[in-house]
């Protein structure tokens, strides 16, 4: 019980600034929904561009669209959910060169957190729902097995698939305080890294599976739960037991977050910032 | 007429010098802009052999060149509807843009346009020696690279009057930030910039046909690229003056009732 | 009692790139300065003297190169979570308000954020708002405040949660003279009950008159003066100046005891004497001028901090 209070107490903070953010959000009702639309859009659009190739030659790395509808679903939802709480991790570079990071340190919360509960973009629910209607087809259009193992594949994709994606807007914070002017490079693996995850993994070459099926363990988030869940063939070097190896990648990606995150904080005290 | 020139000479200057202060910001474009390219080589080529080795008229380089070359124009093609102008309508400045003896919109105009010519250095063309690394098909005839430049430079015109018009509807509209973000989301898609137009199903590459974005990015790569020949370039350069003559004409005539607008309102 | 800061050779350099080449810079050179409890002290230096990198490392913000710090006992980098508790920091550049919400709304959030109970943020928010009158701003954005109640909402940011020590960074920078006179007020009268130890840096030398007790003056990273304000004045000779304005064109004021004349203008009707407040009083200058002329008006210009720092770094030389 006294342990529940202490639990409530500290988050106490986080949760304060997170209602007065999500609040502030929904002022200006117009503008609100202004950007609830744009971001729809942005994310039906980003469907379209599969579903135009996959409509140009219906196959595509043995795949067919209501297979892939399934791959984008689940990454697309897991992305919208984890740039929900962590897109404005790309902030960073702007606190850093109006100095205005140092105000986080004179608060007595972790700086990474304070970051993270910093703002929240409602508008990202727009997209979210995108990616929720894409698995929901893809779940339907599909002949899954609605077992207790395929309800918890489709569980642990999800959850470690948002979890593998804040890593990377984490990652990216990291590294912005050695690029700062040059941060749009950290967008090669964060949004990069979505639209590689919303591909069949199977069309890359091995470079590429190197790099975003493992190392920015993208193919984690989708494609390979899809393959074990639809039981498709398995492509070379990523076997479909893999399917079940999301907390692994998520693991993963949060020890790399986290270290570089460090390094980069490491580097702002150090007088580099 | 001479002093005239060189007042948009120095502005394209200006533009050209303003660019050159963002190296890093560069580079952190290209290995962005790179590894797109990568992952759209991946995807595209599969689609391209999953067809049987040809598309629409796009083979493996062809699709090569149309990758390489879209990933070169994306520092320099405004495919984000963001402007100065924008900014400078928003907080009164432009009042002063209306006092100097210069056409607002050609000055504008010209001033990205230099930005624009200028980011090719950087962020085109180490999209362009990947390319060659990668491989890229080369037109059939020797008459395509002119024509090519021609059309990438009333590519890189059009996209930047275009995203002038998306500036202008500021002078009536309260806050721009809608439009500019609807421009941002189709621009790209419209233009091809992720899957070439030509794969498009026909409903939607008409749609997109009956907008300024494919000139923007399609048709001077598929000039470039050699999927199409001469008679095709010469109709896809016609297309774009027209498009070039249309959101030109749009823009002048916007800017001027802008202009009377502003006056009536004071400002 | 132990020192509320205590530095000991506190050193910082930085890597510079000089175009193609690195070199060291030493913002901060071995600084060793104790500062005790209730203490007010002004630290001033020229543009890039050291003192944001000073304060930078005082709150844990920076790595110090070499030397030791300990701030209300804590070492900042290490402790500093802890530290935040103990610290208020106005940073004049940088808000630590939420932009587009109410000023309330974020005394709101910063209360959360220091963990205080309800009563006693209540309590603290309704003494700061009377005492720094923000009552007729609390609902507003702070987007939309003037400076002057910006700067106010600022401090009451930093001394919600009732820190030991409040560092203040340019406090008055860019302010009318009425709001920077009810800001000096209100500090001196926040020392005056709750005994605050506070450490200011500032261009304003009025600033340093009515707030500080004890000044420190660096120069390139190095301690260049610690002492009182009386006798920063001595050790650099700085001047006040009296201007004068006449009824009638005269000749140029000279001879006037313990004062000098500097320059006349419009054939003598305003003239500029400057005299050391060590050895007179402006009264007094003024009495002996009256004697001769006949005055319409005058004031004082007090010595400019810029001047009072340049003499002490060629003193140095």
């Amino acid at each position: 019980m006294a342990e529940g209070v202490t639990v409530r107490a500290r988050l106490r903070p986080y949760r304060v600034v997170l209602a007065a953010r999500a609040s502030s959000q929904t002022v200006y009702r117009a503008n609100f929904v202004l950007d609830l639309i744009s971001s729809l859009l942005a994310a039906v659009v980003e469907l379209a561009e599969v579903w135009v190739l996959f409509h140009a030659v219906t196959r595509l790395g043995g795949l067919e669209f209501h297979q892939i509808l399934l791959v984008f679903g689940l990454a697309d939802l897991a992305f919208s959910l984890a740039d929900l709480a962590f897109g404005h991790c790309d902030n960073l570079p702007t606190y850093l060169r109006a100095g205005t990071l140092d105000v986080f340190y004179l608060r007595p919360q972790p700086l990474l957190l304070q970051l993270v509960t910093s703002d929240i973009s409602l508008r990202r629910l727009a997209r979210a729902a995108v990616g929720l209607a894409a698995l929901g087809a893809g779940l339907a259009v599909n002949d899954v097995a609605w077992d207790v193992g395929g309800v918890a594949l489709l569980v642990v994709a999800l959850v470690s698939g948002c979890a593998t994606f804040a890593a990377m807007f984490v990652l990216a914070g990291g590294l912005q305080f050695f690029l700062v002017d040059g941060a749009e490079m950290t967008s090669a693996f964060v949004y990069g890294g979505r639209y590689a995850a919303t591909q069949p993994a199977s069309v890359w070459s091995r470079p590429l599976q190197v790099v975003f099926g493992f190392f920015f363990p993208m193919a984690f988030t989708g494609f390979l739960p899809t393959l074990r869940l639809l039981d498709l063939p398995a492509p070379a070097w990523l076997p479909t037991w893999l399917g079940w190896c999301g907390p692994l990648a998520a693991l993963w990606a949060w020890a790399l977050a986290l270290l570089c995150w460090h390094w980069g904080v490491r580097h702002y005290r150090g007088g580099g910032g | 007429m001479r002093a005239t020139a060189r007042v948009y000479w120095r502005l394209l200057r200006a533009g050209i010098r303003r660019q050159s202060a963002y190296r890093l910001a560069a580079f952190g474009g290209v290995a962005a802009n790179a590894t797109f390219g990568l992952l759209k080589v991946e995807v595209l080529f599969a689609t391209v052999r999953a067809a049987g080795g040809e598309l629409a008229g796009y083979d493996v380089g062809r699709m090569s060149t149309y990758i390489w070359l879209s990933q070169a124009l994306l520092g320099s093609v405004n495919l984000t509807g963001r402007t100065d102008i924008a900014e400078r309508i928003k907080d009164g400045r432009v009042a002063v843009d209306f006092l100097r003896p210069l056409d607002v919109q050609a000055a504008e105009i010209t001033t990205e346009v230099g930005r624009a010519l200028f980011a090719l250095i950087p962020r085109g063309i180490p999209m362009l020696v990947i390319g060659l690394f990668v491989g890229m098909a080369q037109p059939g005839s020797v008459a395509a690279y002119p024509l090519g430049a021609v059309s990438l430079l009333l590519a890189i015109v059009i996209s930047v009057a275009t995203a002038y018009l998306v500036g202008v509807a500021g002078f009536w509209l309260v806050e721009t930030h809608g439009v500019q973000v609807f421009y941002l989301v189709v621009s790209g898609f419209l233009a091809g910039l992720f899957v070439p137009i030509r794969l498009f199903p026909r409903w939607l590459w008409v749609a997109a046909q009956a907008t300024p974005f494919p000139s923007m990015l399609a048709y001077p790569i598929d000039i470039l690229a050699g999927r199409v020949g001469l008679a095709g370039a010469l109709t896809l350069l016609a297309a774009q003056l027209a498009w070039l003559a249309g959101v030109g004409g749009l823009g002048q005539a916007l800017t001027r009732a802008g202009r009377r607008h502003l006056e009536v309102q004071g400002g | 009692m132990s020192a509320i800061v205590e530095t000991a050779g506190l050193t910082r350099e930085f890597t510079v790139r000089d175009g193609p080449r690195r070199r060291r810079l030493t913002a901060v050179d071995d600084l060793t300065v104790r500062i005790e409890p209730g203490e007010a002290v002004g630290y001033i230096g020229a543009n890039g003297a050291g003192k944001s990198t000073t304060i930078k490392m005082l709150t844990g913000i920076l790595v110090p190169t070499s030397g030791t710090v300990t701030t209300c006992g804590l070492r900042p980098v290490k402790d500093r979570r802890r530290l935040a508790r103990q610290i208020g920091v106005v940073f004049g550049q940088r808000s630590q308000l939420w932009w587009d919400l109410p000023v309330r709304e974020s005394f709101r959030i910063l209360a959360a954020i220091h963990a205080l109970p309800a009563a006693v943020e209540r309590a603290r928010t309704d003494e700061l708002v009377e005492r720094l009158e923000m009552a007729d701003f609390l609902a507003t954005p702070v987007r939309q405040l003037s400076l002057g109640q910006r700067m106010r909402a600022e401090v009451a940011a930093a001394l919600l949660h009732a820190p030991r020590l409040v560092i203040l960074d340019e406090p008055t920078i860019g302010l009318d003279v009425l709001s920077k006179q009810r800001l000096r007020e209100f500090l001196i009268a926040m020392r005056r009950t709750d005994g605050t130890t506070l450490l200011l840096t500032t261009h304003d030398m009025g600033d340093v008159e009515r707030l500080c007790d004890r000044v420190l003056v660096v120069d390139h990273g190095r301690l260049a003066y610690d002492g009182d304000l009386a006798g920063l004045g001595r050790t650099t000779g700085a001047e006040r100046v009296l201007v004068v304005h006449l009824a009638a064109p005269s000749p140029d004021l000279i001879g006037i005891p313990a004062a000098r004349h500097l320059s006349s203008e419009a054939h003598g009707l305003s003239q500029r004497l400057a005299f050391d407040a060590e050895t007179t009083t402006a009264a007094r200058v003024f009495a002996a001028v009256a004697e001769r002329v006949e005055v319409l008006d005058f004031t004082v210009e007090e010595p400019d901090i810029e001047d009072v720092v340049r003499r002490i770094y060629a003193a140095r030389r």
